[in-house]
């Protein structure tokens, strides 16, 4: 009962903050929106027994990606709103439609895996050597997945190199 | 109803993706549609978080860290991306960023 109420609040204002995030007119308010949405996410990830997920989404993505975003946004100082210039060949309607299709594809996909009948479980994982989510999810990290833990560290490298190149003013 | 299954997080993930896939097809505003974009890798998120929590599998949480781990290179690029457009046209419009159309 307390799950239930606490999960329908949280999608609430999960889907009530993005709708925000995409509908404000004023873009800082609209990153604020973003934060508050990263949040959310971040309380669901812990209902979910994903506690280093939710740490990392604060850090990262609240704290990290937001503040990105909100540099952009003061170094992008703009006199006049960017949604005046009108481009005749833009049709938003279509967009529109085409995601409320989008939505109706994904329900109804929905659907009908949980009218099919269900498949049995898979095989538990293989019994982990420590307890606890962080420990475990470091462990799965440093042994089977190491290789691609370390090729992110390489796009990541790339990813700031690049940044650094882009915004870098030439001279 | 008053269960939580997989499901409950499975509508939320695809009803918050349709949002953000609303907001790259309708908005204008390159900084928004990044915005949006973040949205629906979150709502991606959610679905992988919430089914190894269903099959008690931690795997699906490592994809969530590699996830967030690309949405990190992809904001720090964009946004490089669009500080340079913003220098040399003076706007943030998608629309009028058509430099590459004949």
């Amino acid at each position: 009962m307390a799950e239930a109420f606490a999960f329908y609040t949280l999608s609430v204002l999960i889907l009530g903050l993005a709708v925000a995030v995409i509908t404000t007119p004023n873009t800082v308010h609209s990153v604020v929106f973003l934060v508050l949405n990263f949040l959310c996410v971040a309380v669901l990830y812990v209902f979910l027994q994903a506690e280093f997920l939710a740490v990392i989404q604060v850090l990262v993505y609240a704290g990290g990606i937001v503040v990105l975003y909100l540099f952009v946004v003061m170094l992008v100082n703009l006199g006049r709103s960017p949604e005046e210039h009108q481009d005749p060949r833009r049709l938003g309607l279509i967009g529109l439609g085409l995601s409320g299709a989008v939505l109706l594809e994904l329900a109804g996909i929905i659907a009908y895996s949980y009218t099919r009948e269900q498949s049995p479980p898979v095989a538990a994982a293989q019994a982990s050597p420590v307890q606890g989510n962080i420990e475990e999810l470091g462990w799965l990290l440093y042994t089977d997945y190491l290789i691609p833990f370390e090729v992110a560290s390489v796009l990541l490298l790339v990813a700031m190199v690049g940044a650094i190149v882009l915004a870098r003013r030439e001279s | 109803m008053m269960e939580i299954t997989p499901a409950h997080y499975t509508i939320l993930s695809a009803a918050l993706f349709s949002v953000g896939l609303i907001g790259v097809l309708v908005r204008r505003n390159i900084i928004i549609i990044f915005m949006a974009i973040e949205l629906m890798l979150n709502a991606v998120n959610i679905n992988l978080v919430a089914y190894a929590n269903e099959v008690e599998n931690l795997v699906g949480q490592v994809f969530v860290v590699f996830v967030i781990a690309v949405a990190a290179a992809e904001a720090a690029v964009g946004l490089g991306i669009i500080l340079a457009l913003f220098r040399n046209k003076e706007t943030v419009n998608i629309d009028e960023m058509n430099v590459m159309r004949s």
